[in-house]
Parts: structure tokens; sequence; C-alpha cells
């Protein structure tokens, strides 16, 4: 959607996807490039779980051609909301812990890109009675739990928690490295395991979308090149920026 | 009893932040259209200039949150006592500002009493049993217009596509102390130290920020730019492009995933204008674009522009500036 206006379904209550492509959040993809890293230095394995259509299938290999071994499917192609999303995860998690270790770390991108509801990760971890920092950009590992860090201000604050526990990092944590080709073609084959999600309404109920009102029109040209400088200077005293 | 809007603002020595003045105004309306008070809730050591900002906002009552135990943020104590607070005004609704901090205070408000938590509000208004809500999708590129049904709503406010208003009459708040009972769990999540990053000018607060992009050609090109920064008082912000070339760090990145800028003047150049983007500078006052592509995005959304190579145009202007300064005029 670079630089386009989003096109709506005729009933103006979704966004028309037909003409588009999918592909992993940035958040998303930087706390599986989290985990992944995480467990290269300390040892360990990824899980990658996904809520979604058959298609998100393609976001778990993605994963999985990074690093990512186990993967988890709970299939249904709905709008979830915040809370039944979250109800669907601590489902999972507590199907894919039974009878095994429980999970030392819950990684989820911080917020999502369309309605940004910045509380996925939060639900889990009440649910499940664990700890959740949120906002993440700085994330270190020991044996003793993590410590994890965020902008607030023009500072860092830091916040330390102790496993198992649950943390929403955000784009900037890390720069998710390309799959190598080896990657690829293992991720080809991985075995994905699919759970059957629990709906439930939300009640939250959507009436509209709608394109916001541009206000703006063209700018106003000032000139081309550096021709343009004297009129620029210009502007820079009227707006009175100069010191 | 009234039943009240609680809006958990946030401040700092001179006052209310921005993000909450938009808050409080969306709360302001939403309590008028449910005949309910206006309170206000705040954490830590309150200044006059913060009790001033919620007179002009139109606030009835404002509740002073201490208390020994809470010493640093702690994001499900501060949740824990808006709830307590709630029950105890009645609240129908909890607002907070689209911030970090607000976003997430109201998701652990959320999770702990397993109601729906609805970002990104533009605003809200009472109807019946329900709440009647616009609010942001895909940060700023829709608009989605919903009605929510819970026994009390849990809202954040977008910072973009909201005004801060004042209240028509100005009030004058009755000030309560809070002291809520909080578990050593309620505790566990806290800030365990808070480290100042640099000495420079923030992003977020800049009043001048001087763009690049891919345009900008490499790391090595940025430094034009960094020295137009700096004779205008501002700081640097760059695209996503940018910081995933590593040619900046990502907290240089202005945009959905990045910081959202509010400047006087956002003079941005080799950027064509990704939607993601432009969420990040919806709230720049003035918009200056150079940019070889007349029709880049970014020029439609700019105020003025300059079609031409950032690497000869901001060199010139780097040197007209410093010409100028010499000249004395």
């Amino acid at each position: 959607m670079v630089g386009a206006r989003i096109a709506l379904t005729d009933d103006g209550l979704a966004v028309d996807a037909r003409q588009l492509g999918f592909t992993m959040s940035p958040h998303e993809e930087c706390a599986v490039e989290e985990a992944v890293r995480i467990v290269e230095s300390h040892g360990g394995v990824v899980s990658v779980l996904t809520l979604g259509p058959l298609e998100a299938s393609e976001q778990l290999r993605d994963a999985a051609a990074i690093g990512a071994s186990r993967l988890v499917h709970l299939v249904d192609a709905r709008e979830w909301d915040p809370i039944a999303t979250a109800d669907a995860i601590v489902d999972a998690v507590r199907t894919l812990e039974e009878g095994a270790e429980v999970f030392d770390l819950i990684l989820f991108g911080n917020e999502a890109p369309d309605t940004g509801d910045y509380q996925v990760g939060i639900r889990v971890a009440h649910a499940l009675a664990r700890p959740c920092a949120s906002g993440i950009k700085n994330l270190e590992v020991d044996a003793n739990g993590v410590r994890a860090r965020r902008e607030f201000r023009g500072g860092d604050e830091l916040f330390e928690l102790t496993v198992p526990c649950v943390v929403s990092v955000k784009e900037g944590i890390n720069l998710p490295r390309y799959p190598s080709l080896p990657g690829r073609v293992r991720a080809k084959k991985a075995a994905i395991e699919v759970l059957e999600p629990r709906w439930r309404e939300s009640p939250l109920h959507l009436e509209a979308l709608r394109v916001p009102q541009v206000t703006r029109e063209r700018a106003e040209i000032l000139g081309s090149g550096i021709d343009a400088v004297p009129a620029l200077l210009a502007l820079l005293e009227r707006l009175g920026v100069l010191t | 009893m009234t039943s009240s809007v609680i809006c958990l603002v946030e401040h700092d020595e001179s006052g209310l932040i921005e993000a909450s003045l938009r808050a409080l105004s969306v709360a302001a309306t939403l309590a008028q259209s449910s005949h309910a008070t206006l309170c206000a809730a705040l954490f830590g050591e309150v200044g006059d200039a913060s009790l001033e900002d919620l007179a002009d906002f139109g606030v009835d009552d404002a509740y002073l949150v201490t208390s020994e135990t809470l010493t640093a943020f702690a994001p499900v104590a501060w949740a824990r006592s808006l709830l307590e607070l709630a029950a105890l005004v009645d609240a129908s609704a909890v607002v907070a500002s689209g911030t970090d901090r607000g976003n997430e205070v109201m998701a652990h408000a959320g999770a702990l009493s397993n109601l729906p938590m609805v970002a990104n509000c533009f605003s809200a208004a009472r109807e019946g049993d329900s709440v009647r809500l616009t609010r942001q999708r895909w940060a700023g590129s829709l608009i989605e217009e919903s009605r929510l049904d819970a026994s009390m709503a849990l809202l954040s406010v977008a910072f973009d596509g909201v005004t801060a208003e004042r209240a028509a009459q100005r009030t004058a708040p009755i000030v309560h102390d809070l002291h809520p009972e909080l578990s050593d769990g309620d505790l566990v999540l806290r800030v365990a130290q808070w480290s100042d990053r640099s000495a420079g000018i923030s992003l977020a607060d800049a009043r001048v920020v001087v763009g690049g992009g891919r345009g900008v050609g490499s790391a090595e090109g940025f430094a034009a730019l960094d020295e137009l920064a700096h004779l205008l008082d501002g700081t640097v912000g760059v695209s996503r492009a940018v910081t995933s070339l590593g040619w900046r760090p990502h907290n240089q990145q202005v945009g959905q995933t990045g910081t959202r800028i509010s400047p006087e003047l956002y003079l941005v150049s080799g950027i064509s204008g990704a939607t993601q983007h432009l969420a990040g500078c919806q709230s720049a006052k003035h918009v200056v674009a150079i940019n070889t592509d007349a029709d880049a995005p970014i020029i439609s959304r700019a105020d003025y522009a300059v079609i031409g190579d950032l690497n000869l145009v901001i060199p010139a202007l780097v040197a007209a500036i410093k010409q100028r300064a010499s000249s004395g005029s």
C-alpha cells in the first residue's frame, strides 16, 4: 500500500484484499528474528504460532526459513478481535505446554498494523499469570530472566522479569535477516501443526470503514534544483526556523 | 450518584503532555454525551501547571494517585489503581492517550477486568448502553466507525486527527488523594531503571526535523542533512528504507513503526512518501519536500516543494544559511 489509497469491499466493512499480497507485520518479523537470535546464543527451540486463514501458512514457512523449528497454525479466516485472539493463543499455549516444558519466553509483535490494539500479548500474559513487558526495543536474556528496555521521552526504561514471561517487541529491536537458500528449502518441507481456535463474538461492532478525506492538494512548487534555494531560504525565514 | 468518565493523563513539569490534552478533549465530549462527571487520574508528583491544564479542559475532579510502593512507573499497578478509582466514581468509561504508557495501562486494565479495550479512537459518544466510536485504522489510512457494548468502555485516543480543545467554561477541579490497594504482584512489572540516552534533541519533541530517505544515497550522504539539522536547531529523521539498509539507527525512523513527529517544520528529502511514513508526520505544521519526482506522493502531502536532487539542493541551502549568518542579516 505504498502511497496508495486503500480499496474497500462493496459493503465498506473490509479492505478489498483481492489485489494484495500478504506478509508478516514489521513488529512480528522482529519478534521472530529476536526469538531465533536468543535460541542461537542460548539454545532451545523456536516455536512460531499464527492465527489466520490457510494462506497464512506462508508466513509460518517464512519464519521456518530463518530458523523457527515448530510451526503452529490456528486456522480461521474471520476477523478476530484482541480478546478472542488472546483467548485462542492462551488455549494453544496450554495445549502445547501440556506434558511438556513451559515456554520460557513468549514474544509478540507489539501491536497490529491495522487496528493498533496494543493488547494481545498483555491479555495472554495475564491469562497465563506471567508478567509482560511491552513496547520493547532491546532484550537481554540470561539464566535469571530478561532485561527489557524501551524508549521513553528521550531515554530508556528498563524492566527486569524472570522467566517464564511475555515480551511484546517493536521494530528496531533488531534488523531481521533474509532467509538463506537452504533455509527456504527446509521451510518448504516443514510440518505445520494445525489447531482449531475457539471463536467468540466481539463486543465491538464494526459499522463502516471509510477512507479519510484528503485535505491537502498539491504543494506550492518553490522551484527546481539549486535555483529554488533563495525561495527556500525565504520560506525558512518566514516560518521562523532560522536562528 | 452521577456516573463518571475518567481520563488518565500524563504530565511533566511543564503541565500535561499534548497527547493527554487531546485525550482529555475526547473524554470531555464522551462525558457530556453521558451526562457524566469528568475525572482525571494523575500519578506521581503533580505540578501547578498540570492543575491549570485540568481546569482549562473542564475537569470536575482530579484524583492524585500515590502509594508508598509506587515509586516508579508500574503498568499493572497503574491499571489496578484506575480500576479502583473506576469503582469509586462509578465510571462508565476510562480514556487514556494513545502513547506507549496510555495504551499499555489500558491494555492491562482490559486484561484485569476482562473488558474490551479499543485503541486509537478519534471520538466517542454515549448512545444508550453503547458507545459510538470512530477510530484510526492502518495508522490513519482508514477510519473505522463502530459501536462498543461493554459495561465500562476502555479507550485510548489517537494522537493524530484529534485536536486539543479547551472547555467553553473553565472549571475549578476538586483535588482528591487516592491511595490504591496494591499487591506485590501488581508491582512485579515496574521500571527498574531509567537512563537518559543523549543530550541531543529528541525526534518526537524536535521543532525542526530534516528528513532523509533512500534518495540520500548512502550513510555518508547524511552528513549534509546532519549539518542542515544542526543549523536549524533540529534533528534528522529517516524513512524505514534507511534503517533497513543500516544507514541510520531505528530511533531516527519517522513513521507508523517508528517515531511520530509534530514539528513546526518537516523538511523532507529523498522520501517518496509511503503511507506508513506519512502516518508519522501527520502532525507536522509545515512540510517542505525536496524530491526529483514531481509526482511522488510526498509532493501532494507537502505544503511546499522543490523539484530537484537533494544532494545538490541541501548543500546549497546549507551554504546559503551560513552566508546569511556571516553577513549578519
